[in-house]
């Protein structure tokens, strides 16, 4: 029991669980599913079906987080990304064409990977930190996404694009078969090969990395890449699922949501160990209090009021300082013994972690 | 001037003690500081030196004892009471503001302020006031990040004055000067004592020590080990306090230095003239086959200057690196590393390990960088590494999955060792590798070293403590200002000639 | 005991001027680049349009970009300090909707504006105490500000309200002339905020801490001054001054509008970047944010001048940015090099 509770994820989960399980009770209707021609419907199937932009997006965010960075661009990749193939869908003769899609997609994808590309430069390469060589992008990217629909909303009426973000495969939603092979194909690569235990020693200690000869280059700029490369696949299943590219819609303040089920997740904004498996949890914990919200009957443009409850309330549960409070609490209560105690040799360690705190913050 | 015992104190801290979870960092540890004098705070990486300052300046909050400023018992919870009680501090690294201006890093939080706020010339005024009494010509509008540390320094003095402070902190001021600005700073010490205030001086150089201090109070472990007038405390005295056991109580080892080294070959690696401008003067170093060479010198010396160079962690201007009779290009670790070069630099825990990595992870590192991301230490090649090393270096607690974060000093130590051995280098560069640490480890991993180097492996070593370099190592290179000086075969020298060459090849210097 | 001579000799040369200079004024470098910038598009322009330089023109350049100004002077607080706040944007417009919903159920201006500043220096009040006494990082910090601005301007009203209170219209539609020139009293409200800021920035103890700051927060605290006070305080002043802009913005479009702001953040951090505010910390002037903000708007009425899409603006903007921060790491590069 003690193991259960000490499990890294063990927090993340619960706090899953007990939102489903609240809501539940308070609405029945909140987990019904309901089967209609061999296929799933109700609230909890499109919550997975809705997951699918925020969580890739928060699954690139996790590997940029690891290596103590941040990617504030992705939603303006996901408005590039949407109008680029929008434009393309448009523009072609037939697009109801498998292949129009196809070829659309393919191009605004490998834009977003360019536009990744041009963020890991710019952090790999030039020394700029990521929250504010990210920032260019986030600012910039969006005007350019208005230039590609020339300043409208670009709709289209096209069935293999609906199917993307709309359509079932067999009996579940296809975006939820995405966003799973996306998490499955990430996980393989960062913990079936070294890149995941390379990024986290980089993410950790940087130095010490580049002395023990860690190509710390290449493994931060691949971050951004994927990061980018993800948001363009959920720029497009947005577009999909609204049918159109709206330049200024798309992706709006989904780095903050991202950011936010990361750290749910249970990985630290500080860089270093990360868990794609908390990710997943986060996501559909954000998810499922969007829709919770919903449910309550608020208008959802008023939803990020509880969303800041919830940033402040993580935030705060991570804190320093209220983990003395906890501390002193619980001692008072029962006198547990220390945890490895520090080296004496280092009384300078405060100061220490308040210089590592501080890089973190630029 | 030498102060006297009977002049009342003006700082008493009696009884100190401080915690942190699972450590006494201070045991009711007893501290005078007398107005006129300095008086030097002597003791190991750990004996309670800056924990005892930081007590004295309210960074950290003591559990218990008394701390009293002329005669008036006082509690600081903050940098500014204790300032406000005339306790002023200046750190090793020089603790201002390099984007502001020289004349307001002297002045600030105490400009003179006029009717419509600061009052910016009368600033100036004040601040080159107080920079001339210290005997420093600036211009003080200029930015603080355009002068040397060494004038840096002074400016912190100059504040400290401004405070008013009965009570001047020198917290290790001359690790970074060179013997000229120590000169510069040394006449800036007595002035301001003859003028009558305490100055607490923490350094690791005892020459520095022996010239300036009036007194001495060594701790060891958080303890109180004694206090002395420095003329009733010869050398050999205050380091036997100092470490708690008489110099050579390692020397039981077997003398590595005395084993014959053929050096008819190629050197395994040859480094001529390298240098780097305002860091290192021309050096040159050779290792051979097997061979341990030695780096003596002070900190600050330019030997991890130059080591740091032949790893390629950082450029030198000028000069060339041979590995094997080749002229290598050394632009980057992995350019050493290719060459079967590896380096463990003496900042442990920032440069060294990966604190929240396991200890099996860390000890994989090296290797794995080596192999690249996409062909992964197999599981059992990594098993069986581990435990070799687990093993072979004695490393506790012996448990693979801990974080290498959660382990002391030496043991990290260990763990870095092993992630070296296990990539299989020819050359193998130490950069203090048993400094803070138990004398069991050290003992551990010098006793490593003199065995792999029997075994072929040549290794460059690093150490402050001469007596172990003349131990391990076969030659000895000497370096002081920055730049090597000399090398010597270890045979034909015994510590008091090393000291002697280290400091003495120079007249009228700052040492002795 | 003896001098020691440590100064530059004095030699008057035009190397030896132009070496005091840099030593001492580096830091207004990238801000007198960004006051060449502005003097390039505003000659560029006219030479082009020939009618660009009008006093009607370069009176509309002010009023049109009031806000931006105000929020400008409060965000130069806070990245000199080495913080950021997203939140502005959106405290800008929960604070506008907030008090033209106030006037339109009927309370006076003389309450409804001091209302309006206090709800916006609350939320900076919030972030500052996050950031300081809680070791959240400032970005997190001002995004829970974000949402919440963001929130509560739904909260307040899903639509538009708009503004009958002919005090708060009277700032804007007044217009105090001189010859083709004019301002409006929002305008004079932005002129003032900067000269307020600046002010403070350069002539107080607070002003000064706040560089010391962020030139070293753990050396400012060795020294003795009062850091937690300072971040707090600069994230209030942040939030007083998205305040001030709520009002300054529903004046000028004469309603309260809960999307008000979308973005404006962005906005914001670019001019203060182009004004010569080091996103690092420890070097900025309130003065050059000012610029940075008439550079932002210079561009835009080109822009708009020349009939483009409007989206430009903040392409090119973005590329001035990343200009300036390249810039801006290849001089702290220079002088980590240098050290």
């Amino acid at each position: 029991m003690k193991a259960l509770t000490k499990h890294r994820l063990f927090w993340p989960a619960t706090a899953l669980i007990t939102l489903l399980v609240v809501n539940t009770v308070a609405n029945p209707n909140f987990a019904k599913v309901t089967v209609q021609d061999g296929q799933l419907y109700g609230n909890p199937i499109n919550i997975l079906r809705e997951s699918a932009p925020l969580m890739l997006v928060a699954l690139g965010m996790t590997i940029v987080i690891a290596t103590r960075g941040i990617d504030l661009s992705v939603g303006a990749v996901m408005a590039v990304s949407g109008a680029v193939a929008l434009t393309i869908i448009d523009r072609a003769d037939d697009s109801n064409r498998v292949t129009v899609v196809a070829i659309a997609i393919v191009v605004a994808v490998l834009v977003a990977l360019v536009l990744g590309v041009w963020n890991g430069f710019l952090v790999s390469v030039l020394g700029i930190q990521p929250i504010i060589a990210t920032l260019v992008l986030m600012l910039a990217g969006r005007g350019a996404a208005l230039l590609i629909t020339d300043g409208f909303i670009t709709t289209v009426n096209s069935d293999p694009l609906s199917y993307i973000a709309s359509g079932y495969l067999l009996i579940l939603p296809f975006a939820f078969f995405v966003w799973v092979a996306a998490v499955v194909i990430v996980g393989l690569v960062e913990r079936r090969t070294a890149l995941g235990m390379l990024t986290e020693a980089v993410g950790i200690n940087p130095e010490a990395s580049r002395l023990a000869g860690v190509r710390s280059r290449g493994i931060v700029w691949s971050a951004y890449v994927l990061s980018g490369t993800l948001a363009g696949i959920a720029g497009v299943i947005y577009a999909s699922n609204i049918k159109a590219a709206d330049a200024n819609a798309a992706g709006y303040l989904i780095e903050l949501y991202a950011i936010l089920a990361v750290v749910l997740g249970g990985t630290s904004l500080m860089g270093g160990k990360f868990s794609i498996a908390g990710t997943v949890i986060g996501v559909l914990t954000v998810q499922a209090l969007d829709s919770a919200i919903l449910f309550l009957g608020v208008p959802p443009a008023q939803s990020p009021v509880f969303f800041a409850a919830v940033v402040i309330l993580v935030v705060l549960l991570q804190s320093p300082r209220v983990h003395r409070w906890g501390r002193s609490l619980g001692s008072s209560v029962r006198r547990t013994p220390q945890e490895a105690p520090p080296e004496v040799d280092d009384d300078r360690d405060a100061d220490r972690a308040e210089n590592v705190q501080k890089e973190a913050v630029r | 001037m030498l102060a006297d015992t009977d002049v009342p104190p003006v700082v008493e801290m009696r009884g100190i003690t401080i915690r942190f979870p699972g450590v006494l960092a201070l045991d009711h540890v007893d501290f005078f500081l007398r107005p006129g004098e300095v008086h030097s705070l002597m003791g190991e990486n750990g004996a309670g030196k800056s924990t005892l300052i930081k007590a004295l300046t309210g960074v950290y909050q003591i559990d218990s004892g008394t701390i009293a400023v002329d005669g008036q018992a006082r509690r600081f919870e903050t940098t500014a009471d204790a300032q406000r009680a005339g306790i002023s501090t200046v750190y090793q690294e020089v603790n201002l503001c390099s984007n502001l201006s020289v004349g307001e890093n002297v002045m600030l939080g105490h400009e003179p302020r006029g009717r419509f706020g600061i009052d910016w010339n009368g600033v100036h005024r004040e601040a080159e006031r107080h920079l001339t009494s210290l005997g420093l010509e600036l211009d003080t509008r200029s930015m603080l990040s355009s002068h040397s540390i060494a004038i840096q320094q002074l400016v912190a003095i100059a504040r400290a004055m401004v405070l008013d402070c009965s009570v001047l902190i020198l917290d290790e001021p001359t690790s970074s000067l060179d013997r000229g600005e120590v000169e510069q700073l040394f006449s800036v010490i007595r002035d301001l004592r003859d003028k009558g205030v305490a100055i607490l001086f923490v350094s690791h150089f005892l020459e520095q020590v022996y010239e300036i201090s009036d007194r001495i109070t060594v701790l060891r472990n958080g303890q109180l080990v004694g206090e002395h007038l420095i003329d009733d405390l010869p050398r050999d005295a205050l380091v036997t306090e100092m470490i708690g056991r008489e110099l050579g109580d390692l020397a039981a080892l077997s003398k590595n230095a005395d084993r014959e080294i053929d050096r008819t070959g190629t050197p395994v690696l040859r480094a001529s003239g390298v240098s780097r401008r305002g860091v290192l003067q021309a050096s040159d170093i050779d290792v051979y086959d097997g061979e341990v060479v030695g780096i003596a010198g002070l900190l600050g010396s330019g030997r991890t200057e130059l080591v740091r160079m032949l790893y390629g962690a950082d450029r030198a201007d000028a000069g060339t690196i041979e590995v094997d009779g080749r002229e290598a290009r050394m632009h980057a670790p992995r350019h050493a590393i290719g060459h079967k070069i590896a380096f463990s630099s003496e900042n442990r825990r920032e440069e060294g390990v990966v604190a929240d990595l396991t200890v099996a992870e860390n000890m994989i590192l090296g290797l794995q960088a080596q192999r690249g991301w996409l062909k992964p230490v197999p599981k059992a090649e990594r098993d069986a590494i581990v435990a070799e090393y687990m093993d072979a270096l004695g490393v506790r607690p012996a448990d693979p999955t801990l974080p290498v974060g959660n382990l002391s000093g030496g043991n990290q130590q260990k763990v870095l060792l092993a992630r070296w051995l296990a990539t299989a280098p020819e050359l193998l560069i130490l950069d203090e590798p048993t400094r803070g640490i138990d004398v069991g480890a050290k003992a551990d991993i010098q006793r490593k070293v003199a065995e792999l180097s029997e075994q072929g492996l040549s290794v460059i070593f690093i150490s402050s403590e001469l007596e172990e370099v003349l131990r391990i190592a076969q030659r000895v290179v000497v370096m002081r200002d920055r730049g090597q000086i000399g090398t010597l075969d270890s045979s034909d020298v015994d510590i008091d000639a090393l000291i002697d060459y280290i400091a003495n090849s120079e007249e009228g210097s700052v040492t002795r | 005991m003896t001098a020691v001579e440590t100064a530059q000799p004095e030699r008057r040369t035009l190397t030896g001027a132009l070496g005091t200079f840099t030593s001492r004024h580096a830091a207004v470098l990238p801000t007198i680049a960004a006051v060449a910038i502005l003097i390039v598009l505003l000659v560029g322009a006219q030479m082009y349009f020939g009618n660009f330089l009008t006093a009607r023109n370069m009176s509309a350049l002010l009023l049109d970009n009031a806000y931006l100004m105000v929020l400008a002077v409060g965000m130069t607080f806070v990245i000199v300090t080495a913080g950021i706040d997203l939140s502005v944007g959106s405290v800008m417009a929960f604070t506008g909707i907030f008090g033209a919903s106030l006037l339109a159920s009927g309370v006076p201006l003389v309450i409804a504006l001091p209302a309006m500043l206090v709800s916006g220096a609350a939320i900076g009040l919030l972030i500052g105490v996050l950031v300081q006494y809680f070791n959240v990082q400032p970005f997190i910090a001002s995004l829970a500000g974000l949402f919440l601005g963001r929130g509560l301007a739904f909260v307040v009203s899903l639509s538009s309200i708009r503004v009958e209170d002919p005090a708060l219209l009277w700032l804007q539609s007044t217009r105090f002339r001189l010859g083709d020139w004019y301002i409006t009293p929002t305008g004079i409200i932005a002129i003032v905020a900067v000269v307020i800021g600046a002010l403070v920035m350069h002539f107080t103890r607070f002003g000064r801490t706040v560089y010391a700051v962020g030139g070293s927060a753990q050396s400012a605290r060795l020294m003795g001054l009062n850091v937690a006070r300072t971040t707090v305080m600069v994230y209030v002043i942040s939030g007083l001054c998205g305040g001030l802009a709520g009002l300054v913005l529903t004046a000028y479009s004469g309603a309260g509008y809960p999307r008000n702001g979308i973005g404006t953040e962005l906005d914001v951090i670019a001019v203060v970047v182009i004004g010569g505010t080091l996103l690092t910390g420890g070097r900025g002037y309130v003065l050059g944010s000012m610029i940075g903000v008439f550079v932002y708007g210079t561009i835009k009425t080109i822009i708009s001048f020349m009939g483009a899409e409007q989206s430009w603006t903040h392409i090119i903007v973005g590329g001035l940015l990343l200009l300036f921060i390249v810039v801006q790491r290849a001089i702290v590069a220079r002088s980590e090099r240098g050290s």
